[in-house]
């Protein structure tokens, strides 16, 4: 359980950063390590070189600019947990954040890091699904802006190149009022999701659905965004009937039999982890809904 | 580079090493600093055995390299023990039957020291929340949640006076 030796690397700038990501043969980055270093010690990996982004400042931060959130990749997840920022703007990300592992991973696991490993229960990627969130990668090239949807491509894959980073997450922040919800299902508290939910609701005069998004963790090889829900939500009014009748459609996902959980119970699971998410998002938009599962 | 300059203040005191990238935080503690309180279960970050104090904060050390800890102050069990008695906290876990073999105490001592700093009144749905990533493999837990309850209002008490 001891890690295969390495050379590891501290550079304090971005362009330093990239640098040795493109020159460096078989060099792996070191985010909050908190994926990363168990899959060293299980000699999962071997890295010949380990690049650690902890120390450059330029990653770090958390802004609201012209209607979008700005987060640093190297942003703790109880950093955002507890951050202000987060709660006002998105609070749906603070709200997923509960579910992160336990609080001595996510006092250093970061945001940047989970988006990479993108392990498919993982509860962050299926938020950035849900908020069409914006991917800043860089790398000796410069930045480039990856939507998220193009950003997830794989079991475990991401859009991102062997020499490059992500810099930070723009996630679009909602109009203030609006309903969010997030519920999985884990055997404990901080295990990996079987599955998982979450939603983001915008409900305006009598309680017509303006604006929704629904996505899931644990139920594909990638996050999934629930398009044929959100086309029954909106335009809607919003009541328990109708929100049976979008979590229901979460029944065309395709999960996989695992030694967790059966394909079947998985399915069944992100019904009931929808209709849970989107009532307490209905709630929170102001609507009294029955819970209905 | 595989091996690296490092200084970590360590329950108050500086160390200065040279040490292997690879030596994780919790083999430094243990192997170069004879710090053999915090103890390794897993080595892969589910069992919490290794649980310390990262400037403040509670960490896996078995999950951060010790190269990463440099500049930073690290706080383990030892350093929650006063000289020649228990604290607040170890006291009620030995009033409370919060401990049998002990080998899991360490980690769980670490982590409500967090806990109890941040939120100095926990409910006991909160305090088991904040121990799901402390596994014990003894007691069931009753105990251990009591007594982190128990030094709450031990420690509320005397800073009420």
């Amino acid at each position: 359980m001891k890690p295969a030796p390495f050379d590891y690397h501290a550079p304090r700038q971005l362009k330093e950063a990239a640098e040795l990501l493109a020159t460096l043969p078989n060099a792996k980055i070191l985010a909050g390590g908190q994926s990363l270093v168990p899959m060293m010690n299980f000699r999962y990996v071997v890295a010949d070189h380990l690049v650690d982004l902890g120390g450059i400042s330029d990653l770090r931060g958390i802004a609201v600019v012209d209607g979008w959130l700005r987060i640093g990749a190297m942003m703790r997840q109880r950093e955002l947990e507890t951050a202000p920022e987060i709660a006002q703007h998105c609070p749906l990300l603070a709200e997923a954040l509960h579910h992160v592992g336990h609080r001595q991973t996510r006092n250093r696991g970061t945001i940047g890091g989970s988006l990479a490993h993108a392990d498919p229960a993982a509860e962050l990627p299926a938020v950035c699904a849900g908020y069409d969130a914006v991917i800043h990668v860089a790398s000796i090239r410069g930045i480039r802006q990856v939507a998220f949807a193009d950003f997830s491509t794989g079991f475990m894959a991401t859009a991102l190149e062997p020499d490059e980073m992500i810099a930070a997450i723009d996630l679009p922040v909602w109009r203030q009022g609006h309903g969010f919800g997030f519920h999985e299902f884990a055997r404990r508290h901080g295990d990996f999701a079987l599955a998982g939910a979450a939603a983001l609701l915008d409900v305006g005069a009598g309680n017509v659905v303006r604006r929704a998004a629904l996505s899931l963790c644990g139920v594909a090889a990638t996050p999934v965004r629930v398009e044929a829900a959100e086309a029954r939500l909106i335009g809607q009014p919003l009541d328990s009937t109708l929100i049976r009748s979008a979590a229901a459609a979460a029944w065309l996902v395709e999960p996989v039999s695992d030694i967790h959980a059966g394909a079947e119970y998985r399915r069944h699971l992100a019904q009931v982890l929808s209709a849970r998410a989107l009532t307490d998002a209905a709630r929170r938009a102001g609507v009294d809904v029955p819970s209905v599962v | 580079m595989s091996k690296q300059p490092t200084r970590v203040t360590v329950n108050g005191k500086a160390h200065a090493r040279i040490v292997e990238a690879r030596l994780t935080l919790a083999d430094f503690l243990r192997h170069e600093l004879g710090l053999t309180g915090t103890h390794l279960g897993c080595e892969h970050g589910v069992c919490g055995a290794c649980t310390v104090l990262v400037d403040g904060q509670s960490t896996r050390a078995c999950l951060m390299f010790a190269v990463q800890a440099n500049g930073r102050e690290v706080t383990t069990v030892e350093g929650l023990t006063p000289d020649g008695g228990l604290s607040v906290l170890q006291q009620a876990f030995v009033d409370n039957h919060g401990l049998q073999c002990g080998f899991c105490t360490p980690g769980m001592l670490v982590t409500l020291t967090e806990l109890l700093r941040e939120n100095p009144a926990p409910s006991e749905d909160e305090v088991r929340e904040a121990l799901s990533g402390n596994l014990c493999r003894c007691t069931g837990y009753a105990g251990i949640v009591k007594a982190a309850l128990d030094a709450a209002q031990r420690l509320r008490d005397a800073a009420e006076g």
